[in-house]
């Protein structure tokens, strides 16, 4: 790990990363590993897919969907063969998380993935890694090549005579391949333009068949759900969240970090006891709870429960777990240019809304912090936004119009201060963001 | 167009990967590990790919056109890649990219004269929590301070391998 526990973690999924060579299958067995699965073999698909949607787990990329109820979906009658997909194009600014839980338990994550499978009779897997993650692709190969050797994946899984083969693939970066849609065209081996749905997935991802798609944390919930019962890993959070939850600590904390807590964790208490409070003494201005895409809460509003229900009442977004802490020194401004400017860069193109829309407000933003904006550019900013809402194909829009309305919003009086050829007023010295 | 037995070999099972009316799959796995070793997508490369895959050159070009890590000129050898998203932003990303752009006297999507080092200022690479972060080729690197990066970029002036810069290790397994 490259982070030190916090004695308020609950580790569910984290819990064998610190044991030596945990990546290793022998250490994987060795503690409750691939016992999920033998378990899983001897219910029905019916009997899975119910207790995963009783145990409260929700989608960990984002969106917070129920996972049952998604796996649910998947028509049983198809002809078609049908795919497990795994997101692990980890790329939401702010999030880290996925990226341990393939380095330190892959098994984990092999063996959520093979439940899933059964859960919906599909004989094939595939890991979409993102191509900065070279190491992790190798990693998991080796993983990979672990569990065919024991013949937990292969022809005859667990001399069961049931099919079940597993393969990574590289993306080679593409923020938009983490967006659902995407990723089956890129995985098709085209560009990563979002599909138009319905279809969902469910019905025609992969190459138009059936198909379950994942966030990598989501499949590692699984392992626990079948062993420790739909009840226990729904007890560990808060009501219709269930489980924990790796968050992301980035920014300004003294103990930045990844920690498993349990949904609904307070989020003041993950600042300052999990995360050691602010650096340097400093007060708190801002937070954005789940990643770039999620609108910021100012200090005053982060008094609140970590879980999806309770950050949506707040107007904002648990999204991927990224917790982002900004302090008293942050320009917003500037906050809000550098997050339109990675959208700016990302938009696929193909909706006008977004490409048109995350390009202008990249250069008002711009122009704003170099302090040659107007106040009717605040509204300009506000309304080029809420055209953006809605108005796409995937959420990439409203990922990038979301936070721009809350930095508005919230922080007026920050961009006020731009005006009129006045100086950046956190900067020591005014500088150009590279474009 | 000849590839080395290793990189036959990876081509031969990714292509085994999919099913067999499904080797388009195959197509950016390829390109991005073929770069590795062609140096860049070339005209050559895109020809054979496409020919192994069962499309068009077009088809390859349209599709390597959209992905960030696909180029159509070599960088370096060794390409330092300096994440500038918000958590690193906020930790001090900004001022070690401007770091190695003095240094280094490249700017972004730059290669040095002996198309030794070539620099990128990148997108959230996914290391928020251990920022600010910097990429060699595909080898991570940690809370980087200026003084490590100056360590880093030094020694890949001076000649050296990463790996062979002890002050400044490399995280990944």
């Amino acid at each position: 790990m490259y982070n030190q526990p916090s004695p308020l973690e609950v580790q569910v999924l984290t819990r064998r990363f610190r044991l030596p060579n945990s990546h290793k299958i022998e250490t994987y067995l060795a503690n409750d590993g691939y016992k999920a699965v033998e378990k899983a073999l001897g219910m029905t698909q019916d009997e899975i897919i119910n207790e995963v949607k009783a145990s409260g787990l929700r989608g960990r990329g984002g969106a917070g969907f129920p996972t049952g109820m998604k796996w649910s979906f998947v028509p049983r009658t198809s002809p078609k063969p049908k795919y497990i997909m795994v997101n692990a194009d980890e790329s939401e600014p702010g999030t880290c998380k996925d990226r341990l839980l393939m380095e330190f338990d892959p098994h984990q994550l092999i063996e959520g993935i093979i439940i899933a499978g059964l859960a919906i009779g599909a004989q094939q897997g595939y890991i979409y890694i993102r191509g900065e993650f070279r190491y992790l692709i190798e990693h998991m190969d080796r993983a990979i090549a672990e569990a065919y050797q024991r013949g937990f994946l292969g022809s005859n899984i667990f001399g069961r005579g049931v099919t079940f083969n597993l393969a990574t693939h590289s993306g080679a970066g593409a923020y938009e391949c983490g967006e659902e849609s995407a990723l089956l065209e890129s995985f098709e081996g085209k560009r990563g333009n979002p599909r138009i749905r319905p279809p969902f997935p469910a019905v025609a991802g992969a190459y138009q068949c059936p198909t379950i798609l994942n966030n990598v944390e989501t499949y590692c919930a699984v392992p626990s759900i079948i062993l420790g019962g739909a009840q226990y890993f729904a007890g560990l959070g808060s009501p219709k969240n269930g489980g924990t939850r790796l968050f992301c600590l980035s920014g300004h904390v003294n103990k930045p970090g990844v920690y498993e807590l349990p949904m609904g964790f307070n989020l003041m208490r993950m600042i300052n006891e999990v995360g050691g409070g602010i650096r340097g003494g400093k007060k708190l201005k801002a937070v954005i709870p789940g990643g770039s895409s999620c609108p910021v809460l100012k200090a005053d509003e982060c008094d609140l429960a970590m879980d999806f229900d309770s950050v949506a009442a707040a107007k904002s977004m648990l999204g991927s777990g990224g917790v982002i802490v900004m302090d008293e020194d942050t320009c917003m401004v500037k906050a809000a240019l550098r997050i339109m400017k990675f959208y700016a860069h990302e938009s696929c193109g193909w909706c006008i809304p977004c490409r048109e829309g995350t390009a202008w407000l990249k250069k008002l933003l711009q122009r704003f912090h170099d302090g040659m904006g107007t106040k009717s550019d605040i509204v300009l900013i506000g309304d080029l936004s809420k055209n953006m809402l809605g108005r796409t194909f995937c959420p990439l829009g409203d990922a990038a119009a979301m936070p721009t309305i809350a930095f508005v919003e919230k922080f007026r009086e920050e961009f006020e201060a731009h005006l009129d050829g006045k100086p950046c007023p956190y900067e020591k010295s005014s500088r150009l963001v590279a474009a | 167009m000849t590839f080395s037995p290793e990189l036959e070999a990876r081509f031969e099972r990714f292509l085994a990967k999919y099913p067999a009316d499904r080797k388009r799959s195959a197509l950016i796995p390829m390109l991005i590990y073929g770069q590795d070793e062609v140096g860049s997508i070339t005209d050559e490369f895109v020809e054979e790919v496409a020919k192994r895959v069962g499309v068009t050159p077009l088809e390859v070009r349209e599709v390597a056109g959209f992905y960030s890590m696909l180029h159509y000129k070599p960088m370096g050898k060794y390409h330092v890649q300096v994440c500038t998203n918000i958590s690193c932003l906020l930790t001090g990303g900004e001022e070690l990219y401007e770091r190695a752009c003095h240094k280094l006297g490249l700017g972004h999507k730059q290669v040095s004269a002996d198309g030794r080092i070539s620099l990128e200022e990148v997108e959230c690479m996914g290391a928020c929590s251990w920022a600010p972060a910097v990429q060699i080729n595909y080898d991570f690197y940690h809370d980087v301070t200026p003084e490590q990066l100056d360590k880093l970029l030094d020694g890949l002036k001076a000649g050296k391998e990463p790996e062979q810069i002890s002050e400044v290790p490399k995280v990944n397994c």
